[in-house]
């Protein structure tokens, strides 16, 4: 997620300012029956999910888009909850009246994965056999399993073919599985700074981020909840993923060599350079906000999260598929860089898919694709644009030869 | 390619629609802002893809809801499966590339058959340009100082028709322009042709 500075929003152009959502509520919704059977071989249930919707849903009901959130993301992904929030959700730049997702014609939707801490079900939630919270009773959930949950809600909403499905990072990995799982459920698919499988260094540095909270002496074995909480653990974990999102160019550009309030090296093991105050800083905010089990949890579905997984290629993974594409990748992004993106192209382009591909320039590395970026900004409008042109034809078309 | 000129690239690209069926599978490589694509998918039901390496005009083709391929148009195509186009295109772009008889080959792999257009250097306004001025050509169909040209493969229609030859191709269409637009029959056409259009396939 990107950082407080970053987020700063420019009030004077279409990527932010006067065109807000304005206040939002989250909502909630629960099913228990048929519970929710996970791709690890156990059930879920009840199951919980915490959403957010803005704009209207249209008469013929071909105008929702789903939005998947990231790793540390939420169901509320823009405006604000009470005129006091110092910060609008978090794609706000990119969701609201006149902005690419555009709520003056698109209704759009949100919605907090399970195994996350933002309301719906997850580590943290009290397991009706105990009423205890879950700690590590909790099931291991997938990125698939998480897709399934949200496909439910959808279902619950009534809407039978969403206009598109879209999302960054781990965002992105849901809105590829959803377009694969339920290809005849979304019309269009925008998969941004995204992979369809994690790569061994990207598990790599999960895996530092869950030794981290797992080697804290609160952790003690996830069922820290009413306790002092593994703060130190979860605060490492973060710092280590900030370092993936930024880029060694941005981090030069951000920080240098510079000391944070002081003139001279102090020969002890202060935090001195502003590189490490700020990835402290950083680290500390997110403790606040953020469930550590949680962090085990998501970090862990996106590990095994392979498209190809079972077939024989990524080719086969998307036979079938039937949503046009569009991928995005960052220049600088090295955590799913521009080759994985390129992977996810090359199958849909051999099973004959409409597919766009698109990378952008950029110094932010993988954060990118939450800071504005008039390119992404237009690629977005555009593309959603032209999916619904299409979609709107189509279904007049249908009208006329059903009459 | 940005470097097209927007009068010129119009004229060939109503010569090249002409040449397409109604309904085709194409690829436009070097597609630019997608002008070509979108008029195709418009009046004639095809459906469209493009591959160009500059952003500026990848964004501009998702704009007009054309599919495209950001990147390298080797790369772009080796993507596709062999005979995925009914018609493969390349607009003015063949002298700009770095091995224009792979490109050729591997437009004829995933089409089945291609469109090839080229400023031709045989065209006699070069020819009298080099022989009485002793410099590089420099006229509306090849604008650039020799020095940063991105112009790196330059033929002639004979040379081209060579080529056909040597790589098996049948050159099933040849047109030829003179600047600005004027259409032009085969006679002497390497003497008088600024452009030349090719549709070739493999015999």
């Amino acid at each position: 997620m990107a950082t407080d500075e970053q987020l700063k929003i420019d009030e004077g152009s279409r990527l932010g300012g006067a065109h807000t959502v304005g206040l939002v509520e989250t909502q909630y919704w629960t099913f228990a029956d048929p519970p929710l059977a996970l791709d690890g071989g156990r059930t879920l249930s009840p199951v919980t999910q915490a959403y957010e919707t803005y704009g209207q849903l249209n008469a013929v009901r071909d105008n929702a888009i789903l939005i998947f959130h990231a790793l540390s993301g939420d169901a509320h992904v823009a405006g604000y909850h009470t005129p006091e929030d110092r910060k609008p959700g978090w794609w706000d730049i990119m969701v609201g009246p006149g902005k690419p997702f555009d709520t003056a014609k698109y209704m759009v939707i949100c919605c907090n994965v399970i195994g996350g801490c933002k309301g719906s079900t997850g580590p943290a939630s009290v397991n009706p056999g105990t009423g205890q919270p879950y700690g590590l009773d909790f099931p291991i959930v997938t990125i698939g399993d998480m897709v399934q949950a949200q496909k439910r809600l959808i279902d619950h909403l009534g809407i039978k073919r969403l206009l598109a499905v879209a999302g960054g990072s781990m965002g992105g990995m849901m809105a590829l599985d959803w377009s694969t799982r339920y290809p005849a459920a979304a019309a269009s698919v925008l998969a941004i700074a995204t992979t369809a499988r994690n790569s061994a260094q990207g598990i790599a540095f999960n895996e530092v981020g869950r030794q981290a909270i797992m080697s804290d002496a609160n952790w003690d074995g996830g069922s820290y909840y009413g306790k002092a909480v593994p703060q130190a653990g979860l605060a490492v974990a973060r710092m280590i993923g900030h370092i993936t999102y930024l880029s060694d160019e941005q981090m030069r550009a951000k920080f240098g060599r510079r000391l944070q309030d002081r003139a001279a090296l102090g020969y002890d093991f202060q935090a001195e350079f502003e590189v490490e105050s700020y990835l402290k800083y950083q680290g500390n905010a997110f403790v606040g906000r953020f469930d550590a089990n949680t962090y085990l949890y998501i970090t862990k579905a996106i590990d095994y999260f392979d498209l190809a997984a079972g077939k024989r290629s990524l080719l086969e993974a998307f036979e079938g598929a039937k949503t046009e594409y569009l991928v995005i990748s960052f220049t600088s992004d090295w955590l799913y860089p521009t080759y994985q993106s390129k992977e996810i192209v090359r199958a849909l382009h051999a099973n004959g898919i409409a597919t766009t591909f698109l990378e952008i320039p950029s110094t932010y590395g993988h954060d990118a694709f939450l800071l504005p970026s008039e390119d992404l900004s237009n690629a977005i409008a555009g593309f959603l644009a032209n999916v619904h042109r299409r979609v709107q034809q189509n279904g007049r078309k249908e009208a006329s030869h059903g009459q | 390619m940005a470097n097209r000129q927007p009068a010129k690239r119009r004229l060939d690209y109503d010569l090249i629609a002409e040449l397409v069926p109604p309904r085709s599978r194409v690829l436009d490589l070097g597609c630019g802002d997608g002008e070509l694509l979108a008029q195709l998918e418009q009046h004639k039901g095809c459906r469209g893809y493009g591959i160009e390496i500059q952003e500026p005009y990848v964004i501009k083709c998702i704009e007009r809801g054309v599919a495209v391929y950001h990147g390298d148009m080797m790369e772009g195509m080796s993507f596709y499966g062999d005979q995925s186009f009914d018609l493969v295109i390349l607009s003015q772009t063949l002298q700009q590339a770095a091995d224009p008889v792979k490109v050729i080959r591997e437009m004829l792999r995933v089409g089945k058959t291609a469109i090839i257009s080229f400023p031709n250097f045989g065209y006699w306004r070069v020819r009298l340009q080099l022989l009485l001025s002793g410099r590089m050509p420099v006229n509306e169909m090849l604008p650039y100082a020799w020095h940063n040209t991105p112009n790196v493969h330059l033929c002639t229609v004979t040379d081209f028709r060579a080529l056909c030859e040597q790589e098996g191709l049948r050159r099933a269409v040849e047109i030829f322009v003179v600047p600005p637009s004027r259409r032009i029959s085969a006679a002497l056409a390497n003497w008088r042709a600024g452009l030349a259009i090719f549709q070739v396939e493999t015999k």
